[in-house]
This record gives structure tokens, C-alpha cells and sequence, in this order.
């Protein structure tokens, strides 16, 4: 089963080589890992999507690891809270002019965009869930895929978080440790 | 006022206390050798990198600091790699500091460049490439406290030559700013109270300590805690010498080379209270069978250590003296009599098959001459090993009453730890007797410390226990692979012209009756000596359990006949 994990690490050099070694070194795989700057230039933001073949025992081991960076500022598995999470993709599909309105008919279905119209190729963009993004991959696979590109899933969760560092693996509280304190 | 970088990292290592570092110049570091001549800080010049990463590795363990070990960059670097994975699978707080090209030449294979940043990554608890004079100070401050705080461990520097040159303006920060870095004391409350709960219920508790309890300085409160709930304990490897081995509820070391009664008490055990232990696969076995009926609560500061191998009831992640501290005034008392006395069975059986019981037949077995020294010595020295039969033999028969004299490469299982790590350990504890016992084998890996230890004057006693073979692996292939012996055979030097070359006195025990005199004469030498063992050939190193088996499937000593 596949876990995410939102991890706020410190926005310099080699942080995401430490994160990357982490899951090499303990043995998992990255499904997609996604990596941006957030509302404070001191501190990115990244999501990790990963295998967990042993279920929440791997995602502890995981979160742990992660929490224990010494660049990383907080993780959180994210995976069974309320959340948005989104994925983004450019497909470039082969299709001439005769065909053009097929896609276009597909695209406004899924909510999606041509943003991109050449002789004998269109771009489309769509946004959204991993099985949305799916769906509409299989729809213009008999079309002709020449190309495609995808962001990686980047997930938030919804309204807004106590501000409490929590110890992976540990149901109790540590009331002195505050995220607020620990955000430079 | 402005220093150069290489003044402003000898300022910063005054500031930590650190007064001896161990370490080999280069090219990249001459400008950090050439400022250390203006502080009070004693330089050791190793005879190899590795020798001086288990110098101070020794030390870190024997005295409690922060132990310092240098070199160039390149392969002066990589020769440190083994020292700084032995210091981080045991974790022991060492800070490692090496020289690197200039920054404008990095990527660009420079002479002596290797990326020891990246290849030290998996095996330190952090690490930090230096390419500025003024990053100096902030990073050689947070090394140390990264070191030595929480579940300490090796952090390396590697600092780029155009900052050990250029000045700037020298400000000691003062404090450590890490967000992400926080270290947890006390475990919550609810949690705390799970633990109580479970406690009691138990009728046959056992506690497993490790070198955590050395680490918190958490002696004190395990004997609290033990005699006030009169729960046995159990140690690793690493944690013999935290609680006194003569207590009546020690139970001596668990594990593959575990005294029988200790885990058939573990396997038996409803209750596991695992203290600053990790549950390596040395000493649980196969998890499939592990403690079954048991109940685990486990103290540990390091979060990705719970469930990592043993799911756990109750984790209280947190420093052990503390959550230990915390948790004593909210147990009862206990006096678990029927539990002691079942394992007390168990331990009257296994003295029968005991080596310590066999009469003597003129050979030399190394379990006989570990217990010889512990008796001419007081069992007070501070003893180190290198990696095998006589390791297990030491940890065995060594019985230690008083912590952090135990000084072993426990994790890594690193050959050749035994001498430098002695010499290292002499720094912290130059009025304590200090013992290396070492193999045939692990012994030649890095016998040319013995220069080091004369050139220092380093009252450091060796006891190589020579059976011609490299032992443990000689004994697993008696055992697992058909006596197939390959690759076991061993042509060693002659020790002691070995040792005499060195500038170092040295003796050759064949018999039983030279033993006692050669331990005394050892002993009334100032500085290292040497005596070599010549021991029994193919002696094994029981109770054992295979690897991958259950705790309680031993293969124990025969008995022997008459």
C-alpha cells in the first residue's frame, strides 16, 4: 500500500540527497517525491509517496528515519488524515487536426486543458487526483501518447494543524515541543 | 578580531574542553596543523587513520567526552570510514574532521579530492561540508552538540583549504539553533501510566539493558528501579558494566553467546522492559519465537529504534535516566521470589557444563586466562577487544562490576579495534590499568599502534590470544559449514619480535604454570607490553545460538567425561 508523508525540511543544500539517501538506505521505494519552496524561504516543503509492503510498520519506520534528519523540521504521515492531494501532468497526444475535438471533447469531461496545439500533436494539462489523472492517461492511450510528464502527487491536509511536534510512534503528547517554536 | 578559519576551529575546540585529538596531516589539513601549534591541545600522530578514529572512539566511551579525530582529505578520509562506522553503530560521540580541497576545485577530481561528505552520509548521525571561513564556528558548535546530545553519535566536518585560510571575523555563537534537531527528555505521562499497568501484572518481568544505560548515565536509577521491583537484568553486549555483574539479580550477558539461564529467563520472561537496547538480531534470535508471551515496554530516545525490529506495548521514547527517574516513584514494590527461583534452576544446570569447573589438563583456554586476568587485575581495569571468540570469551568471564570499562566494537563487529581504542582510552583514564585482549587475527590489523603507544608513553597492556586461526569464523565452520576450515589458517608473526621491534617489552606463554608470573610482570611494566597467548587450537565459544535460530535453541558445551 502506498503512504504519503509531507516533511518540512530546511531549504539548503543536500537536504534532499539526505532524504533520498534515507529511503536507499533502509530499503524502500519512492513511488513520487515532490519538492517546493513554501510561504517561508527558510524551510521547503516536500511529499513523498512510498511502498510500504508491511503496512503501518514501514510507515513508522519511515517517519521515524525522517523525523530524525537533523534538516528535517517536521514529517507527518499523512496518509489516513483529510487531505487534498493533487498531481499534476503535461501528456502530448498524436493527433492531427481531424481529431483535435475528440481530445478537446475528453479534456472538458476530466477538467483538463490543451495548452498546446501543434500541426500533428496537442499538450493537455490536467490536474488532480492520481486515479483521475489515470483515467483520463487510458482514454488517450489509443490516441498516441508521445510524451508525458507528471509533477508527482504534493498533498495538504485540511484546516488548520495544532502546531504540536509529535514523536513518531508515540501516542502521548510532549507538551514542551512546539512546531510554532521550531519553524526559523 | 579576525582569525583564520583553521584559528577559529582550534578556538571552538578549546571552547568544547576537547584537550587531546588523534590524527595524521596532509594536504588538505596543513593549515589546521599549522595553527594547532598555538593551542593547548595534544596532538597524537597515528600510524593509520583508522588507528586514530578508534583512538578517539576509545576515548569517547572511556571518559564520557566528545572524542576528535582528524585527517587529510582523499584517502587520508576514506581510512577513517570503519572508525566512524564502529563509533556510529555503537553510538559513541565522536566528531571527525578532515581536510578538503578547495572549494572552486570541488567536482573537479582534484588530487587527494574524494566526496567524503557523501560517502560518510549513511554512516554518521550528521555531517557538514565547510566551504567558508565564517560557517566555521556554527558548524563545529553544532557538531559537538549534535555528537553528544540524544543518542549520540559520529558527526564528521570536512572543511574545504581556502576556509582554513581566509580569515574573518571570529563570533562564538551562543547557543545552537536547529529546528529540526530537539531531543525529547521525558516520555509522556500516559504513557508512563500504560507502563505502570503493565508492570503490574507481570510475574516474571526481565529487564534488557543496553549501552543506552551507559550513555544516560542511567546506572544509578536501573539499580533503583531493579532492586525496588526485584526485577532480573539482562544485559548486551555493550551494557556489561552498567549493572554490577555480582548483583544477585544480574543475569550476565543475553544473546547468541548468552549464559543459558539468561535467555531461557528471556523466553520464559511475561514481561520485557527494555532499557536503551535496540533487539539486534544478536541477541533476539529469529523474532519469530522472540520472548512469545512477553509484554515489552521500551525506553529509548531514538524514535526509528520502537518496533523498528520488535513491536513494542508501550514505547517511552525519552532519555532513559529521566523516564527511569519519573517512573520509579510510580511502581510498588515487588519481590518476584518464584520467577528468581525458576531461573536460578536454570542457572545451577548450566554451571555443570561451565569451563570454569573443568580441572586442569595443561592447556591453555582462553576462558581460563580472561578469568586469570580479571582476578590479578581486581576485575577493576578498563578492558578492550578486537572482534571474535576471544570478544565473547572477554564479555563472558570479565565480570564487571563498575561501568564504562568495557570498551568493545559491539554493532559494527570491527577486527582490530582492541588496540587503538586502548590507547585512546588511556587519555581519559591514565591512572586506570587498561587491557587489550585481541586475536591472532584482528591484532595484525592495526598492530602498528604499538608505535603510537610508545611514542605517547601509553600504559596499555596486550594479551593476544593466539590460536593460529581466525577463530570464530573457524568455529562456525565446525559447526554450520561441515569443518570445512577455509581460509581460517592463520601464519602470524612472531609477536614478540613483533612487539620488541615496536620498542615494546614482550612474553610468550606456552604453559599453564607461566601464566600468573607473566600477568604480574605485565602489570609491574610502565607502558605497553605484550604477551602472547598460545592457546588451545579448536576451542568454541558456547552457550551458542545459531544464527536465524530461537533464543532458546543452544548448542551448549558437551559435558565432560570424568
Amino acid at each position: 500500500m502506498n503512504y504519503t508523508f509531507i516533511a518540512l525540511v530546511e531549504n539548503r543544500p543536500g537536504v534532499l540527497n539526505r532524504v533520498a539517501s534515507l529511503f536507499r538506505r533502509r530499503n524502500f521505494n519512492i513511488e513520487s517525491l515532490a519538492v517546493g519552496r513554501t510561504e517561508n524561504p527558510e524551510v521547503s516543503r516536500m511529499t513523498v509517496v512510498v511502498d510500504c509492503p508491511n503496512g503501518d510498520m514501514d510507515a513508522h519506520k519511515i517517519e521515524a528515519n525522517l523525523y530524525k534528519l537533523v534538516n528535517v523540521i517536521d514529517v507527518q504521515d499523512v496518509t489516513r488524515q483529510p487531505s487534498v492531494t493533487r498531481d499534476l501532468a503535461l501528456i502530448k497526444v498524436k493527433v492531427g487536426p481531424e481529431r483535435r475535438a475528440e481530445v478537446n471533447g475528453l479534456a472538458e469531461i476530466f477538467r483538463a486543458r490543451i495548452v498546446d496545439v501543434a500541426v500533428d500533436s496537442v499538450i493537455v494539462e490536467i490536474t488532480g487526483t492520481e486515479d483521475k489523472i489515470e483515467g483520463m492517461i487510458e482514454l488517450l492511450r489509443p490516441l498516441g501518447i508521445v510524451e508525458m510528464v507528471r509533477t508527482g502527487q504534493v498533498s495538504m491536509t485540511r484546516g488548520v494543524t495544532d502546531g504540536v511536534r509529535r514523536v513518531p510512534g508515540v501516542t502521548g503528547r510532549y507538551d514542551d515541543v512546539s512546531l510554532a517554536a521550531m519553524v526559523p | 578580531m579576525k582569525k583564520t578559519g583553521a584559528e577559529i576551529l582550534w578556538e571552538c575546540l578549546v571552547r568544547e574542553g576537547v584537550e587531546v585529538v588523534f590524527g595524521y596531516p596532509g594536504g588538505a589539513n596543513m593549515p589546521i596543523y599549522d595553527a594547532m601549534l598555538s593551542y593547548p591541545v595534544h596532538h597524537v600522530l597515528v600510524r593509520h587513520e583508522q588507528g586514530g578514529a578508534h583512538m578517539a572512539d576509545g576515548y569517547a566511551r572511556a571518559s564520557g567526552k566528545v572524542g576528535v579525530a582528524m585527517a587529510t582529505s582523499g584517502p587520508g578520509a576514506t581510512n577513517l570510514v570503519t572508525g566512524i562506522a564502529t563509533a556510529m553503530m555503537d553510538s559513541v560521540p565522536v566528531v571527525f574532521i578532515t581536510g578538503q580541497v578547495a572549494a572552486h576545485l570541488i567536482g573537479g577530481d582534484a588530487f587527494q579530492e574524494t566526496d567524503v561528505t557523501g560517502i560518510t552520509l549513511p554512516i554518521t548521525k550528521h555531517n557538514y561540508l565547510v566551504t567558508r571561513a565564517d560557517e566555521i564556528a556554527e558548524v563545529i558548535r553544532e557538531a559537538f552538540y549534535i555528537a553528544r546530545s540524544g543518542r549520540p553519535g559520529p558527526v564528521l566536518v570536512d572543511i574545504c583549504k581556502n576556509a582554513q585560510v581566509e580569515t574573518c571575523e571570529f563570533v562564538y555563537p551562543e547557543e545552537v539553533k536547529l529546528p529540526g534537531y530537539q531531543p525529547v527528555d521525558h516520555a509522556p505521562k500516559a504513557s508512563l501510566e500504560e507502563a505502570v499497568k503493565l508492570i503490574e501484572k507481570a510475574q516474571k518481568p526481565v529487564i534488557l539493558c543496553g549501552h543506552g544505560v551507559l550513555m544516560s548515565k542511567a546506572e544509578e536509577a536501573l539499580m533503583q528501579f531493579a532492586v525496588k521491583t526485584q526485577t532480573p537484568v539482562a544485559s548486551t553486549l555493550l551494557g556489561l558494566g552498567a549493572f554490577p555483574a555480582s548483583h544477585e539479580l544480574s543475569l550476565g550477558m543475553m544473546g547468541m553467546h548468552g549464559e543459558v539461564h539468561t535467555n531461557l529467563a528471556i523466553q520464559n520472561s511475561d514481561l520485557i522492559l527494555a532499557f536503551g537496547m535496540r533487539f539486534d538480531d544478536r541477541v533476539t534470535g529469529t523474532l519469530k519465537t522472540y520472548a512469545p508471551r512477553a509484554k515489552k515496554i521500551h525506553i529509548e530516545i531514538d524514535p526509528s529504534e520502537v518496533h523498528k525490529n520488535v513491536a513494542v506495548d508501550v514505547p517511552l521514547v525519552g532519555d532513559l535516566k529521566t523516564v527511569l527517574t519519573d517512573l520509579i516513584p510510580l511502581v510498588d514494590e515487588y519481590d518476584h521470589e518464584e520467577w528468581k527461583k525458576e531461573i536460578n534452576g536454570w542457572k545451577s544446570e548450566a554451571d555443570a557444563r561451565s569451563i570454569m569447573n573443568w580441572e586442569e589438563d595443561g592447556k591453555l583456554y582462553v576462558a581460563h586466562l580472561i578469568a586469570d586476568i580479571w582476578k590479578a587485575t581486581g576485575g577493576g581495569a578498563i578492558v578492550t577487544t578486537d572482534v571474535g571468540q576471544h570478544q565473547m570469551w572477554t564479555a563472558q568471564y570479565y565480570q564487571l562490576d563498575k561501568p564504562n570499562r568495557w570498551l568493545t566494537s559491539g554493532g559494527a563487529g570491527t577486527m582490530g579495534f582492541g588496540l587503538p581504542s586502548a590507547i585512546g582510552a588511556w587519555f581519559a583514564a591514565k591512572d586506570q590499568e587498561i587491557w587489550t585482549i585481541a586475536g591472532d587475527g584482528g591484532f595484525q590489523m592495526t598492530a602498528a599502534e604499538l608505535t603510537t603507544a610508545v611514542q605517547e608513553g601509553a600504559n596499555v597492556k596486550v594479551a593476544i590470544m593466539n590460536n593460529s586461526f581466525l577463530g570464530m569464523v573457524r568455529q562456525w565452520q565446525e559447526f554450520f559449514f561441515e569443518k570445512r576450515y577455509s581460509a581460517v589458517n592463520m601464519l602470524a608473526p612472531d609477536f614478540v619480535k613483533l612487539a620488541e621491534a615496536h620498542g615494546v617489552p614482550a612474553r610468550r606463554v606456552t604453559k599453564r604454570e607461566e601464566v600468573d608470573e607473566a600477568i604480574a610482570w605485565a602489570r609491574s611494566v610502565k607502558g605497553p607490553t605484550v604477551i602472547e597467548f598460545r592457546v588451545e587450537m579448536e576451542d568454541a565459544v558456547y552457550p551458542m545460538v545459531p544464527a536465524g535460530s530461537a533464543l532458546d535453541q543452544m548448542i551448549q558445551r558437551p559435558v565432560r567425561a570424568g
